[in-house]
């Protein structure tokens, strides 16, 4: 095994336009539509070492390394993806793409509208993860993949991993899906509803059409980020993270900032309400609420499953309580039950729904285990 | 490879689905896909036994024996496989009866703790200790001791058949009174 080394050279993204139009499952119809994407490594002669990470909500397709022009910008799965790394680019053509509807690139809320000339804005329509994997299709078609090793991702990333066995059953061998339901709780939902009534509550929201009134509904995103930022940690975490510490050394019998978190989740949501757009979060959201491969099925997991082809590997950390293990194990269940080549892995990480993003020991062992026998 | 798991791979059908718990690295799982072409999945609860699951390209599902089997559908395999970890279950019962639900048989190991070696340490005022009994009283992972004779009265309270019994002690069948000069016992039973 080699040791991980820095990205060799740097990272370029790209974009991919395709001139078709999209039939989006909500029924609306894209004239046409710009994918951001970037690569990693090389496509073998035989074309059969492609692996597609698909990002999670506020991510991009920028997974892994930095930019000659921006070095402080590293990729955000940079620790798992790289050379020598457990999804190693020295073995693997891996392929970042960004989702329909992102403000980081792809065609989106915030692009210009063909039929008006102006941003979409509210116009643009809600998309799904069906969608996105449509879009994903188009692109694996331009850059000459036929066949996926594997499709990888975590959380909203992992879902369109799944979709991907159910939309393209032929064209995935692998399906890697960490820290994933195959469907959202109500409860799920409800913070999912509580952070877009912030942002459309937002006096700067104009009901979708903020761009070219030159304002942000800055505040509306800061909550939303906010309330994201508790349900990704574990509670565990918190405590061990900030505990009670006080940011004055005592209370200070005011509404400034008394505890290290509220100082956290702060610095979050400002952070977040500089970059993101609050029109893809309130869509991203919905795509989340929507996914439900059963629902067509009568409820029926284990019948919405059947059609997958791909071997499987599920991964749930003990610590996420926002998609629980008991969530992963009903998809578990569901392959089990349709015989799918399947492993499941349950681990003791204490970061909550975010340790799919952070480095611990087993779970990176454990996917570069998986990842090292994929036959090429 | 450890005696009762050679048995093991002898008895399961060529073909057969297997569900093998408490399933460690997978070895076993590895000699019944070359040698019987035998499908199948553990259930292993350990991190690192797991993660040597994957790396031995073993299909692995990491819960809790002690949970049931309620992944598992009735009857989704013929064949679950419960080597050398009867001893550490607590809720035997429970999980006697959830791998004859979702298998046609099971193939159950154990040490037995009839054997001459144990009773005369028992004798003298000691814990056994031995190949197959290897820990300390108070490192050891075994809740549930049992003699060849305590598990087939358990068998017959849960109207479970015992179709092929081989006792073994340093990897060589036992056939003169079993339960006192054998170390280890395979069984391979099915619902009533």
């Amino acid at each position: 095994m080699n040791a991980p080394e820095s990205n060799p050279a740097y990272v370029i993204a790209q974009k991919a336009r395709f001139d078709a139009p999209i039939r989006l499952k909500g029924g609306a119809e894209l004239p046409s539509f710009e994918i951001a994407y970037e690569t990693y490594g090389e496509l073998n002669a035989a074309k059969s070492n492609a692996v597609l990470v698909c990002h999670a909500l506020n991510a991009s397709h920028h997974v892994a390394g930095v930019y000659e022009d921006d070095k402080e910008n590293v990729g955000w799965w940079d620790n798992l993806v790289g050379p020598g790394k457990p999804l190693d680019t020295r073995r693997f053509f891996v392929v970042g793409s960004n989702y329909l509807g992102s403000c980081f690139g792809s065609t989106g809320p915030a692009s210009i509208n063909p039929a008006s000339g102006r941003p979409w804005g509210a116009e643009f329509p809600v998309v799904t993860v069906e969608d996105w994997v449509e879009a994903q299709a188009r692109l694996a078609d331009r850059l000459g993949i036929e066949r996926f090793a594997a499709v990888i991702g975590g959380s909203l990333g992992a879902m369109q991993a799944l979709q991907w066995a159910l939309s393209y059953p032929e064209r995935i061998r692998h399906s890697i899906v960490i820290a994933a339901a195959a469907r959202l709780s109500p409860q799920n939902i409800a913070f999912n509803e509580v952070a877009r009534q912030a942002i459309m509550t937002d006096p700067d929201f104009h009901g979708g059409h903020y761009y070219d009134k030159g304002v942000v509904p800055t505040r509306g995103l800061r909550i939303a980020r906010m309330i994201g930022h508790i349900t990704y940690l574990s509670g565990e975490a918190m405590a061990e993270k900030f505990g009670r510490l006080l940011r004055r050394g005592a209370p200070g019998f005011d509404f400034d900032i008394d505890f290290e978190i509220e100082s956290y989740l702060r610095y979050q949501g400002d952070k977040f309400s500089t970059y993101f757009d609050a029109n893809t979060y309130l869509r991203i959201t919905k795509a989340l609420d929507y996914f439900d491969p059963a629902a067509d099925f009568g409820g029926d997991l284990t019948k919405a499953l059947a059609r997958a082809r791909a071997a499987f590997l599920v991964v749930s950390f003990k610590s996420d309580w926002r998609f629980p293990p008991a969530r992963s194990r009903e998809l578990v269940r569901a392959l089990l039950d349709n015989r799918r080549i399947v492993s499941y892995l349950e681990l003791d990480a204490p970061g909550g729904h975010d340790a799919f993003l952070l480095e611990d020991e087993r779970y990176h062992a454990a996917l570069r285990a998986y990842l090292g026998n994929i036959e090429l | 490879m450890r005696p009762d798991l050679a048995a093991i791979v002898h008895w399961v059908p060529r073909g057969a689905r297997v569900l093998d718990l408490g399933c460690g690295d997978g070895t076993l799982l590895r000699s019944l896909w070359h040698e019987r072409e035998a499908p199948g999945y553990g259930v292993e609860i350990d991190d690192d036994s797991v993660i040597a699951c994957v790396a031995n390209d073993v299909n692995v599902l990491q819960v809790d024996l002690e949970s049931g089997l309620s992944l598992f559908a009735d009857g989704s395999f013929d064949c679950v496989i419960l080597s050398e970890t009867l001893q550490t279950i607590h809720r035997t019962e429970l999980l006697m009866r959830e791998m004859l639900r979702v298998g046609r048989e099971m193939i159950v190991s154990f040490p037995n703790f009839g054997h001459w070696s144990a009773r005369l340490q028992v004798l003298l005022g000691r814990m056994p200790v031995s190949e197959t009994l290897p820990y300390e009283w108070y490192e050891t992972p075994n809740v549930h001791h049992c003699t060849v004779a305590d598990f087939e009265d358990l068998c017959r309270r849960l109207g479970v058949r015992i179709r092929e019994r081989l006792v073994l002690h340093e990897g060589k069948p036992v056939t003169l009174l079993p339960n006192l000069f054998g170390s280890l016992a395979v069984y391979r039973c099915t619902a009533g």
